[in-house]
Parts: C-alpha cells; sequence; structure tokens
C-alpha cells in the first residue's frame, strides 16, 4: 500500500528544528523527515481489531509539529519509527470488527489505551480516562501514545490502517465525510471545554483562531455557560469563522491585551511606563491586573502562551491546548493561576463531537484536499492554513489523481 | 485697517484657494460659482495690554472692583482656560500669565496669602508641568508649583469635588471642591469661539463627569444650533442654569479676554491673507513652505506645526459679572468673526487643520477631526447651518488612523470596539458610556498620567451628532478610505470626485459654500 511515512533521521529532525516552521518550501522540501512509500499493510492479529481504510484523513497541528521538529523531545520515548502519521480520521472498515460490519463508516479516537493493547486497565483507563493512559509503550503494539504515531497500527495517511474496537465510532448516514474528518479535533475541543471549566457568564480568552482555537469556542458556546469569549485571530477569515462559532470579540494578537483590558475592565500595567533606561528592558510586556476566567492558548507558541498567562485574572484557570512552548511562569506564580492541559478526549466526548459535526456551521471548514502523492503541497497548505483562509487541509486517501 | 469679512464667487480669474489639510495644505481650484467664505481681516490688536487688564481689574462690569473683594485671610482661588485654548498656543507671554500675575499682585498688596491656581481642564488631560509654565508665565510656575498650589484640576478625585446641589431640572452640580470652598474664585479665560467664556468656563472647566453628562450628551448637542450662539444652544442653557446656581453659592469673578484673527506666524503669513492679493513675496514663501513640507520627514512637519506659535493681538479684556462679562466678550468675538452669508447651500466644504482643541502637542486622530470638522466648523454658523438639511459635507484631512497612546488610550479602543459596532450618537451613548465612563484603567490614566478621561471620546462624537443628523453625506478628500469608512463616512481622492459622489444627494450643479478657515470665522447665514 502506498503511505506516507515519517523516519528517524537526527540530522533531518535536527534540521526541520532549525528551519522551524519559518520556511515552510524548505520544512517540507528534501530534509523533512517523511517520505513517501510503499510498505505492508498494517496487521495486528489480536482479538478486537480489524482494518480500516481512510476515506479523509486531516492534517493536524501536533503532525506539522513533528515534520517541523518543533516538538519537544519528551515525545520521543512514547512513539515508535518509522510510523505513519494521520489520527484525524473518516473511514470505513474492510472487515467485520465485533459487532460492527464491514462497510461501516467509522471515525477514530486515536488514543492506544489499554483495552487496544490487551493489557490490565490503568488507573485511568479503570476510571474512564483513556486519554491519560499509563501504558501506552507496552501490551500487543509497539509504543504510541495513539494512532498515527505507532509502528504497527498504520495511521490516516496511509491506505489501510489497523484499529482496535474500542477506538471505533460508527458515523450516522447523514454525515458527510467533510464533516466526519472533523470529529476527532471537534471531540478534543470537548474535552478542552470541560477542562476549562468556565464559571456561568464567565469571561473567556481563547488565543488563535486555527482549527483549536475555533473548536473550542465552538465547545464552549455549546457545552459552557461562558459569558463573553475574546478570540485572537490574525486573519480575516479566521475572525468571520470566529463570530460565526460564538466568539464575541476577536482582536489582532497585537491588540489582544488591549481587547482583554476593555473587555475586562482590569488595569494594564506596561513597561512603557518605566522611567528612563528601565523602559528599554529588553522583553518586559505588558500585563493585566484583573482579565479573563479562563485562558486558553490554543496555539502553543511562546508569544501566544505569554498572551494568556498575562491577562488571565488572579486565581483564574490557564488552558493549554496546543502542544506549549516555553513561557514566563511568573504570572502562574504570583496570580495563583490554575494551569491545566487537556489532551485528545475521554468519556463521552465523540458522542458529543458527532453531535456538533451534524448541528455546528462546518461547511468549508475544509479548505483543502490532496492525494498523498501531493503531500509536500498539502503540508505547504497546512502550514499556512491561517493566512491561505483554511481551517483544515487533508488528505483524501482514495484518490491517486 | 481690518476689512469685514468677505465672500467671493470664484469665476475665471479666481486663483487656487488654499485649503488645510492636516499637517499641510493644498491650492485648489474650485467649480466657477462656488461661494468661499473669508475669516474677517484681524481686527488692531490692543497697545498696551497690561494697562488694559489693569484696567478691567478696577473697573468691572457688575462687581466692585478686583482689590476691593481682597482681604486678608481669605481664600482666593485662581482657575484658568486649559491648553485647549488658544488654537495655535500663543507666543509668549501668554495672556493668562499677564492676567494672572496682576491678579496676584493685587492679592499680594491685600495680605491674602491662601491663593492656588487651578487649570479648568474638566476631563482634558492633566497639563504637564513645562504646559503649565508656558500658561502661566516662569515666575507664577516657580512660586506655585513646587508647593502644589497650582495645578491640575481632578474631576475623579472624590474628596476634592463638591456636589453644590441640583438645578431646578435636576441637574447634578458638582464641581472642584477648593472653588466651591474659596471666598473669591478668579475664572481667567481665553475666548477664542463664541462658545467659550460665560458659564461654560466655571460650571465646564471645574466639573466632574456626574455633572458634565446632563449636556455632554448626544441628545443635547443635536438640540444645540449653534454651540457658537449660547442663547440657542441646549448645551449652554444647561450650563448656564448651573452657572447661576454657583453664583449663588460662591462668588466668581469672571475674567475674558477676547483675541484677534492674526493666528499665523511670520513665515505662513500669506495663509492669512486672500489668495488673489498675494504678492511675490508670499508666493515665494507659499513655495518655499511647500517644498519645504513636501520633503520634511513626517516627524519633523509634526515638530513644526505643533511648534507653531500664534502672534495674536488682543481685541478686549473684561471683567466681572460673569453674563454681563460675556455679553461684551460676545460682541467682541462677532465683531471679529461674523461674515453675512445670504442662504444656505447644498455643499458645504471645509478644510480641516492640523491642529483642534485635543490634540495641542499630540496627534489629530480620526474622531478629533471628525470632530474638528463636523463639531466645530459646522456648528461655525448663526441662524442655520451654512449646508442645507440632507445637503453634502465635504472635507479636508488624511484621517490616518494614528493615534497617541499617552494622550488618547480610549480612543483607540472607542475606534477599535464602539464605531465597528455602531456610529449613530445615540446608540453608542446608550450601550458604551456608561462602560467607558467609569473604566478604572482610563480613570487612573486620566488621573495620574497624561490621558484624556475615557469618555472623552463619546463628547468629540456627540460634537458631530448634529451635522450627521443635518447633512446627507460625508465625504474626506485625500483621506484614509478604511478610517474615513469605518466612522461611516465616504472619502474620495478629488473635490471632483467627490462632487460625483455626491451628486446622488445634492444633484450634477450643486451650490457649494467653501468656508476658508483658519482663522475663524462664523458664518451668519440669512
Ligand atoms: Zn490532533
Ligand atoms: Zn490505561
Amino acid at each position: 500500500m502506498l503511505a506516507l511515512e515519517m523516519f528517524r533521521s537526527i540530522p533531518r529532525y535536527a534540521a526541520a528544528k532549525a528551519v522551524g516552521g519559518r520556511v515552510p518550501g524548505l520544512l517540507v522540501g528534501p530534509m523533512a523527515p517523511v517520505r513517501l512509500v510503499t510498505r505492508d499493510e498494517p496487521v495486528v492479529r489480536r482479538a478486537g481489531w480489524a482494518q480500516v481504510r481512510p476515506l479523509l484523513s486531516g492534517i493536524c497541528g501536533s503532525d506539522l509539529g513533528a515534520v517541523t521538529g518543533s516538538t519537544s523531545l519528551y515525545f520521543s520515548a512514547l512513539v515508535s519509527m518509522p510510523f505513519v502519521p494521520g489520527h484525524e480520521i473518516v473511514g470505513e472498515l474492510v472487515e467485520d470488527c465485533d459487532d460492527l460490519p464491514r462497510g461501516t463508516r467509522v471515525v477514530i479516537d486515536p488514543v492506544l489505551a489499554c483495552a487496544a493493547r490487551g493489557v490490565e486497565p490503568c488507573e485511568p483507563c479503570r476510571t474512564g480516562r483513556t486519554n491519560l493512559c499509563n501504558h501506552v509503550t507496552v501490551g500487543h503494539v509497539s509504543p504510541g501514545l495513539q494512532t498515527g504515531f505507532c509502528r504497527d497500527t498504520g495511521g490516516g495517511w496511509g491506505e489501510r490502517l489497523t484499529v482496535h474496537r474500542s477506538q471505533l465510532h460508527p458515523v450516522p448516514d447523514g454525515l458527510s465525510d467533510e464533516r466526519a474528518v472533523l470529529v476527532e479535533p471537534l471531540a478534543c475541543a470537548v474535552q478542552l471545554a470541560r477542562r476549562a471549566q468556565v464559571p456561568a457568564g464567565g469571561s473567556v480568552l481563547v488565543s488563535g483562531a486555527g482549527a483549536v482555537g475555533l473548536f473550542a469556542v465552538l465547545a464552549l458556546r455549546h457545552l459552557t455557560d461562558a459569558g463573553r469569549i475574546t478570540v485572537i485571530a490574525k486573519h480575516g477569515r479566521q475572525e468571520q469563522l470566529a463570530r460565526a462559532f460564538g466568539a464575541s470579540d476577536v482582536a489582532a494578537p497585537n491588540e489582544a491585551m488591549r481587547a482583554v483590558r476593555r473587555t475586562t475592565r482590569a488595569l494594564r500595567v506596561a513597561p512603557e511606563g518605566l522611567p528612563g533606561p528601565a523602559s528599554r528592558l529588553s522583553g518586559a510586556t505588558e500585563m493585566l491586573l484583573g482579565g479573563v476566567d479562563v485562558g486558553i492558548d490554543a496555539v502553543g507558541s511562546t508569544s501566544s502562551l505569554d498572551t494568556v498567562l498575562r491577562s488571565t485574572k488572579a486565581g483564574g484557570r490557564v488552558v493549554l491546548s496546543g502542544m506549549p512552548s516555553a513561557a514566563d511562569l511568573s504570572p502562574a506564580w504570583f496570580r495563583e493561576l490554575e494551569v491545566a492541559g487537556t489532551y485528545a478526549s475521554t468519556g463521552d466526548a465523540f458522542d458529543v463531537a458527532i453531535q456538533l459535526a451534524q448541528e455546528a456551521p462546518l461547511d468549508d471548514v475544509v479548505g483543502g484536499r490532496y492525494p498523498l502523492h501531493r503531500w509536500r503541497e498539502a503540508l505547504d497548505h497546512a502550514q499556512s492554513a491561517g493566512r491561505l483562509g483554511t481551517v483544515k487541509v487533508c488528505f483524501d486517501v482514495r484518490s491517486r489523481a | 485697517m481690518s476689512r469685514p469679512g468677505f465672500v467671493l464667487e470664484v469665476d475665471g480669474r479666481t486663483p487656487p484657494l488654499v485649503v488645510h489639510e492636516g499637517e499641510g495644505f493644498r491650492l485648489e481650484t474650485f467649480p466657477r460659482g462656488t461661494r468661499v467664505v473669508y475669516p474677517p481681516e484681524s481686527l488692531p490688536g490692543i497697545r498696551d495690554v497690561d494697562g488694559a487688564i489693569h484696567r478691567a481689574l478696577l473697573e468691572p462690569v457688575g462687581s466692585d472692583p478686583l482689590p476691593t473683594l481682597l482681604r486678608p485671610g481669605m481664600r482666593l482661588t485662581i482657575a484658568f482656560d486649559d491648553i485647549s485654548l488658544p488654537l495655535p498656543p500663543m507666543v509668549k507671554p501668554d495672556i493668562r500669565q499677564r492676567i494672572i500675575e496682576q491678579v496676584l499682585t493685587m492679592a499680594a498688596e491685600a495680605g491674602v496669602d491662601d491663593v492656588e491656581i487651578i487649570s479648568a481642564n474638566a476631563l482634558h488631560r492633566r497639563l504637564t508641568a513645562s504646559e503649565l509654565k508656558e500658561i502661566v508665565g516662569e515666575r507664577v510656575f516657580r512660586s506655585f508649583f513646587p508647593q502644589g498650589a497650582l495645578y491640575n484640576h481632578d474631576a475623579e478625585d472624590k474628596d476634592n469635588l463638591l456636589h453644590v446641589g441640583q438645578t431646578d431640572r435636576g441637574e447634578d452640580v458638582e464641581i472642584n471642591r477648593r472653588a466651591a470652598e474659596s471666598d473669591l474664585l478668579v475664572y481667567v479665560n481665553v475666548n477664542l469661539v463664541a462658545m467659550d467664556g460665560g458659564h461654560k468656563s466655571v460650571p465646564i472647566g471645574l466639573a466632574s463627569y456626574k455633572s458634565l453628562r446632563h449636556h455632554h450628551n448626544s441628545h443635547t448637542m443635536v438640540h444645540s444650533r449653534s454651540f457658537m450662539d449660547h442663547t440657542k444652544s441646549a448645551m449652554h442653557h444647561s450650563a448656564w442654569r448651573m452657572g447661576r446656581m454657583l453664583a449663588d453659592h460662591v462668588k466668581i469673578f469672571t475674567i475674558e479676554t477676547t483675541l484677534n484673527n492674526d493666528v499665523f506666524p511670520s513665515q505662513f503669513a500669506f495663509l492669512q491673507k486672500r489668495e488673489w492679493e498675494w504678492g511675490v513675496k508670499d508666493q515665494a514663501s507659499m513655495l518655499a513652505a511647500r517644498r519645504g513640507l513636501a520633503l520634511a520627514p513626517k516627524g519633523l512637519t509634526h515638530n513644526i506645526f505643533q511648534g507653531m506659535r500664534a502672534p495674536y493681538g488682543l481685541t478686549g479684556v473684561n471683567a466681572g459679572e460673569t453674563e454681563a462679562v460675556h455679553e461684551l466678550t460676545v460682541a467682541k468675538v462677532h465683531e471679529q468673526q461674523l461674515v453675512e452669508v445670504q442662504g444656505q447651500s447644498d455643499v458645504l466644504v471645509l478644510g480641516v487643520p492640523y491642529l483642534g482643541p485635543y490634540n495641542v502637542n499630540s496627534v489629530m486622530n480620526p474622531i478629533l477631526a471628525t470632530c474638528m470638522g463636523l463639531g466645530y466648523y459646522f456648528n461655525s454658523y448663526r441662524g442655520q447651518p451654512v449646508v442645507r438639511k440632507g445637503g453634502a459635507v465635504i472635507l479636508y484631512h488624511p484621517v490616518e488612523p494614528d493615534f497617541n497612546q499617552l494622550h488618547h488610550p480610549s480612543y483607540v479602543d472607542f475606534y477599535e470596539e464602539v464605531l465597528t459596532s455602531s456610529t449613530d450618537p445615540a446608540v453608542i451613548e446608550a450601550k458604551f458610556e456608561e462602560q467607558y465612563a467609569t473604566d478604572p484603567w482610563y480613570i487612573h490614566l486620566y488621573r495620574t498620567s497624561h490621558a484624556y478621561h475615557g469618555v472623552h471620546p463619546f463628547y468629540m462624537w456627540y460634537w458631530a451628532a448634529h451635522a450627521m443628523d443635518h447633512v446627507g453625506d460625508v465625504i474626506w478628500v485625500g483621506a484614509n478610505r478604511k478610517a474615513v469608512e469605518r466612522m461611516g463616512f465616504r472619502a474620495a481622492s478629488s473635490l471632483q470626485d467627490a462632487l460625483e459622489m455626491a451628486s446622488s444627494t445634492v444633484g450634477r450643479s450643486p451650490s457649494i459654500t467653501y468656508l476658508r478657515n483658519p482663522p475663524h470665522l462664523i458664518a451668519d447665514v440669512r
């Protein structure tokens, strides 16, 4: 079968890291640690596993992070190389899987937890928090926190993958492939909205209006009693979508602090007020006294996280949605912030996400579809999606043209 | 000798005319038949200014002479018009300095030693120490500022405000406590336009938001016709009610001054003259100025303009009871500025210059440019507006969305948040005013930095409410399109384009009037 494969190449990893996300063309050029290969179809000969033929597979920020080398080395022990990326998948079963007959259209919860690995449930899995599974490196399949990061299962960027029954959610007939492929990221957003613990009427800042940020707004509006939701967006189309999904205000990144100050009537402390040479201290940026109840970093960049930390009110909550970069944690200390992570999804999040995928104004959210062999273009497009007005770029795995 | 105002009809021999547009001006060729209204030439200035001041203090109207009002042990407060007047600032010494020095001399002779001097800046920004010094002069500054006896009025200092009561219409009168509790309050005014002075001085200049909101609102502004005529202005009616009430409560000695039209320093003197009378020297300075402005970097141009000082002549100084004084003042202002204009026209053309009351030493942002054009100049009429109901106003200004972050922080938010939501003065008043007026951050910046009060951009927008209500079309020539559209107006690249765009409102051959100011003029429309 045809698949895109990410392989271990220390020089390429280093090169990608050096170039970072700054030069899209270079990033997916000859130095990318990705290649198009023909390889055997993945099989796991255990009860409950079956093959799936992906129809559409999304490109997630974490996939781009892996390609660009911006992913923390923390994850290197949690993956098994070489793997086929892709964990936002709508596909169909090519064989029966327990109660689900062949041909069933499915979306996939990518987390490879105890049930899939055939090991005794760990403590988080026993309490239903499979996204926090402690066993993602052991059992029937190779290490890999998710489908799409595991050598044995394959991923959405190949023509076949293998999936455990515990990961499968059938897709209702009326739901198009273009919407179904959004279910996994929507489920993450549902998880995020729950982790945010927004108080009734509470104010929220969502930093970032890529897929993660936009879906966060959607989920917050559907699942919480959030009051004013302010979204930081760079591009015009993102602003439109943020409003359509329920944002009360949208501000440009350089306007973010000002917008939050205004909506929450916080006091602003700006270093420009310092006298003399102190005003030239580098790295000194403004901060708020007061601010939003909940700040959400949906970018994962240093500046985004800094903005969120500096504009969340004392005793408030900061949610890390994107894979976070280093930031100055002083506000977390001084303002007694609760810093919460949110990863993948758990419980009934997929059911809620399927519901959202049916009801929300998600037409045209998938803005680019590429066959596997045009992967360089696809990744390039995904890397510049915001600027180009695209929310989600997908591989159309069926297409060979 | 001075000449009265002049109305010219453009014909084949009329040269291109100067039109101000921010930090620069252009020479515009107007369509034949355009009516151009020139301000009257300057009245002669009083030669013995100090003598005139002295006489006014000794021979006041409706009051005993100042020296008889002064006695040992009394509390004397002197309040003065802030930096928003005059425009441009005057060459040294400022008339306020000369008056305050004489008042202080008389107070010293009478043995008064409890004296405080307050800048009546209402919700305007605090003046810096050097701005205070420029107004009151070196000697007064040195004697009073270090001890804290010369300072800015703080409309948010609850401890230092006094709620004097309510008028018979239920309007709160709350002013500076020191002023209200003084045995004598001397107010030193500079009357540049007929809108200023009278009971606008104390009840507005020394008031709090609680008191100002009764007349600074969109309803009152729409019903002030015009601001330049206090007998026809709902805003002034309210101020007058407050002023009469205050006069019962505290003894006020008002000193008002009037200036002539000498607003341009010598190198720009040609701007003061009518174009067809320009001589070789005027032509040369005009070319030099234009070349200089074209070549100079933006920052330098800004500094040249903001550094301009006007060689005004004093045309009158009157002191005593507020209303009696103001009557003399208004007569003098009218003598200098009134120009008779026969009938309204379809289109009004205005050049908006670099300076308004709220961007001295600062930047004229889009809201201030609007206030200047549609608030002040549009309202420079008596009788009826120069442009007919439903007509068009064409303004010249770059309207760049540049803001001074120090002076105008709430303006940025007003531009970003309020104007993107609505441009209707009544709507934004209902939806946003209170939030901005009570925002603790703006209050903090107003009190401790040099920021206009949070509510100030709303007032600027309300100033333009009457014009927005009256005219059918507002078009800016040479302006930043985005900024102008955000404010609900249209942008054109030339006068021809603007007239073309306005043709749906006023037809293909509209009557046009160009008010050629500055200097100031009031069109007395019959
Ligand atoms: Zn993902
Ligand atoms: Zn587990």
